[in-house]
């Protein structure tokens, strides 16, 4: 029924997922502490809504977004993995490459795993989208792919009319296996789940599954399982075809801008496994509080994937899957779009898709300087100029890197992937579009110290202004004769004294 | 017709003032750093260089040659050269003070841009007719920016290179235009 | 010979000396943009280390010429790297005798010594301080630009400049350096 359109450039790197893919999914095991950041996702952070000492049940929202609504700013609320106690609202160190602290609420867990209570929406078919959307928006759901979207803002298209609903089962870096064996494991879950989304989406008709062609026996679940309706396609395997508007063109050939929704031209283009947690949110009554991880790379003895609550701090899931000794680095997602951590101590949140563990084998390749081949312009997947991009973020001249469009940059990492000077691209990169984001939020500030400065200036002036006015006026107030007021004093004291004797 | 197309191609290609004639380097060379700036030299010194050609052959037909004042010739030419070049930073300051800012003392200095007297001299000693000389003073000027906006674009990604630390600034730059001086040498016999 | 030259040169120049006086009449020139265009470009912290007083008292002395792009320590080396862009000038590290370019600072007040002489309100050049005399006052951390004009001015040394921590909305990934041999090379391809 789709056509495919080839993916221009993009790379074929080896992909390492058979470390992974080959057992069943395992159930991580209940940690002592569970440490929640405030801010899992792309937008606003949350804020707490429990406070130390507090008792907590499993699936019991601990962090709301603005004002307990959850479309006043893009934001999703957060939820205990288990029941428990609060016994720490405080900053504590979470995965983010800067390896900065953030604001986090930690739960010691008592082991019962007590249950709030569950309202799943069985008969979603009968009620509203908007209920629906809600409901998903609180049970805390975001995109599960990396990215962390919250998924009900994807939802709410009231100015777009959406006809095809994308499901991205496509999981294209290497080493990740965790969409894999989910489509293997509960290929009617996702089923279920998608039909739910056309549901909110206000009726659409039409319902693509992308799975790349090296998992055949995902495909085959995925289609025993699809019902009509719901197309289960394969997509060449391609890196970065993962990506949603490198998907979007492939599956329909239209090419999105970096500011253009996909909704624009009809489309929305969902996960796998966040599909799979909108179908426990609405069937199930439960709110997003585990999700899978790939642990994987040859630190680990058994690489797998496994179904972790989140919160879990990332040593106990280590541990759980056996470590060999010499481990050397810990990066968080694959290896071509991921970032080293600097500690095992930080817990698995909503857009940990992977950790893979390394030792230290071979060094590391010597950085050259680049001979201007050209192999990063043939696979940017974006049709950038990475070469150009590279030298003018080396070189700070950020308007030029600008006028390069370096803000489309995907950061999907296939440039540095084939650079035979081996120079970490996306690193300049990463660096000019933060210095430039940066740049422009001191513009902001400047403006509007500027303007106080103006009006701080005109306020002096205006003032000295005012005080002058005040003088000349006293001045031509006219001078008090102060011979006739003693005067017509000293009479009235005589007139007074003559009148009482 | 085709006489003042070959007089045109010649100027800007064949015979093109800055590489194979070599005159204007002084502009060429300093203010060909940045593209814009680049640019906004060209288009002026085109004005000046159009308008001076046509003023300068008027002056020597209907002034010079009437009144046997031959030798007044390069006195005259300077004269019509100042004039002009003082009314083009005029409207420069007005239509792009930012122009004006950074192009600084090389805006007055076209007046001793040897390729301006240069064009009004050689229009002389050509025998050139009115159409001929606004056409070869219109020439020059195309072929000076073409080069100068070329060579503003080479000098950008040179500058942001990997020079040795002994060849930054001033020596690569000269490479740079004489190789382009070479290139160019390609376009020798293209007019007959 | 001698009056046809005169007479010819003469008139020449008398000929473009009306044409020039027109033309500076008819495109007279107000104010001066450029002075404006690199005032946008600084921070607008008016803080007077770059010994001018005020951003565009230090625009206008670059566009005359007496001073130098590179003396504005807030706006650090890109700053100066911009300025450079614009005019088309070779950019240099910042002058030492300015400053040197640090993290975003934030001036506070310590309540428990200050008297309410309102001698700092009176040196904020963008009003960030609150309070009247004989009250208590305190910096509006928002509109504080960390321009440390007003610590001079406290008496009894109430005020004093914090650095502002980096936050993860706030950290900038750092300029890429050489990576060196024998790191691990499963580290993330970027």
């Amino acid at each position: 029924m789709t056509q495919l359109c080839l993916l221009q450039g993009g790379i074929k790197p080896d992909e390492h997922k058979s470390l992974s893919n080959q057992t069943l999914i395992v159930q991580g095991k209940l940690p002592p502490f569970l440490i929640l950041p405030l801010l899992q996702h792309i937008g606003a952070p949350t804020e707490p809504i429990v406070k130390v000492g507090d008792p907590v049940l499993k699936g019991q929202i601990i962090a709301h977004c603005k004002r307990k609504n959850c479309s006043l700013t893009i934001s999703a609320p957060i939820h205990a993995s288990s029941s428990g106690t609060v016994i720490a609202v405080e900053p504590r160190a979470v995965p983010h490459p800067s390896g900065l602290t953030a604001l986090c609420i930690v739960i010691e867990t008592d082991g019962q795993e007590k249950w709030i209570e569950r309202r799943p929406l069985t008969h979603y078919s009968d009620l509203a989208p908007d209920v629906v959307r809600n409901h998903i928006a609180n049970a805390g759901i975001v995109g599960l792919g990396g990215a962390g979207f919250p998924t009900h803002i994807k939802l709410t298209h009231n100015s777009y009319f959406i006809d095809t609903l994308i499901i991205n089962g496509v999981e294209c870096e290497p080493y990740i296996t965790c969409n894999d064996r989910l489509m293997r494991e509960h290929p009617d879950d996702i089923i279920a789940g998608a039909q739910i989304l056309m549901h909110v989406l206000g009726g659409v008709k039409q319902c693509v599954i992308a799975v790349e062609d090296n998992k055949p026996e995902a495909y085959l679940a995925l289609s025993e399982a699809a019902k009509e309706s719901v197309e289960v396609l394969q997509v060449p395997t391609q890196y970065p075809i993962g990506d949603e508007r490198q998907l979007i063109q492939v599956l329909t050939g239209k090419e999105l801008g970096r500011n253009q929704l996909p909704a624009s031209i009809g489309i929305v283009v969902h996960n796998v496994e966040t599909i799979r947690a909108v179908y426990r949110a609405v069937l199930l009554g439960q709110p997003l509080l585990s999700r899978i991880v790939t642990v994987t790379g040859n630190g680990i003895e058994k690489p797998q994937n496994l179904e972790v609550l989140l919160g879990t701090p990332m040593h106990v899931v280590i541990d759980q899957c056996g470590r060999q000794d010499g481990i050397e680095r810990l990066i968080m997602g694959g290896p071509m779009m991921g970032f080293a951590l600097p500690n095992e101590d930080m817990p698995i949140i909503k857009t940990t898709n992977c950790l893979i563990l390394s030792r230290a084998d071979e060094p590391a390749p010597l950085q050259m300087p680049c001979i201007r081949c050209g192999a990063c312009v043939q696979v940017c997947p974006i049709n950038l100029l990475p070469q150009q991009l590279y030298w003018y973020a080396k070189a700070k001249d950020f308007k030029k890197a600008r006028n390069y469009h370096i803000f489309d940059c995907i950061e999907c990492g296939s440039c540095a992937y084939v650079c035979p000077s081996h120079i970490p691209l996306v690193r300049y990169y990463r660096y000019a579009k933060a210095e430039i984001r940066a740049n422009l939020r001191e513009h902001k500030k400047a403006e509007i110290a500027k303007q106080r400065y103006e009006f701080h200036t005109f306020r002096m002036k205006r003032d000295q202004a005012e005080k002058e006015a005040r003088l000349e006026q006293l001045k031509a107030v006219p001078k008090v004769d102060k011979e006739a007021i003693i005067k017509a004093a000293v009479k009235r004291a005589k007139a007074k004294s003559l009148s009482w004797s | 017709m085709t006489e003042y197309l070959l007089i045109f191609i010649s100027t800007v290609l064949v015979n093109n003032f800055v590489l194979v004639n070599f005159l204007g380097l002084c502009p060429f060379m300093s203010v060909s750093a940045k593209l814009e700036t680049a640019m906004g030299m060209g288009l002026a010194t085109t004005f000046v260089l159009t308008l001076s050609s046509i003023s300068s052959y008027l002056v020597n037909e209907y002034l010079l040659i009437p009144y046997d004042l031959e030798f007044l010739r390069t006195i005259a030419f300077i004269l019509v050269i100042a004039g002009v070049v003082q009314f083009t930073e005029m409207v420069v300051h007005k239509t792009s003070p930012l122009l004006y800012q950074i192009l600084g003392v090389f805006l007055p200095l076209i007046t001793t841009n040897c390729a301006v007297l240069g064009v009004a001299l050689l229009n002389v000693q050509k025998k050139h007719g009115f159409i001929e000389s606004a056409i070869y003073g219109f020439g020059a000027a195309i072929g000076f920016s073409l080069v100068l906006v070329l060579f503003a674009a080479l000098r950008e990604r040179v500058a942001v290179a990997d020079v040795p630390e002994a060849f930054k600034g001033a020596p690569i730059t000269f490479i740079t235009a004489g190789i382009m001086s070479i290139a160019f040498m390609g376009f020798v016999g293209l007019v007959k | 010979m001698m009056i046809a030259t005169v007479g010819v040169l003469g008139g020449l120049a008398l000929l473009f000396g009306l044409l020039l006086g027109y033309a500076a009449v008819h495109f007279k020139v107000e104010g001066d943009p450029v002075v404006e265009q690199i005032d946008a470009i600084l921070p607008q912290q008016q803080c007077g280390k770059c010994s001018y007083p005020g951003c565009r008292a230090y625009a206008k002395a670059i566009v005359n010429g007496e001073a130098d792009i590179n003396q504005c320590a807030p706006g650090g080396e890109l700053d100066i790297l911009t300025l450079a862009n614009l005019l088309d000038r070779i950019p240099k590290p910042l002058d030492i005798k300015c400053g040197v370019e640090e993290l975003h600072k934030l001036a506070v007040i310590d309540e428990s010594t200050c008297i309410g002489c309102f001698l700092c309100i009176q040196a904020c050049p963008v009003d960030a301080i609150l309070g009247a005399p004989k009250q208590m006052h305190t910096v509006i951390a928002q509109e504080c630009t960390g321009c440390e004009r007003c610590i001079t001015h406290c008496p009894v040394n109430s005020l004093s400049m914090i650095s502002v921590p980096l936050t993860t909305s706030t950290w900038k990934w750092p300029y890429p350096v050489l990576l060196p041999i024998g790191q691990n090379s499963m580290e993330p391809v970027s």
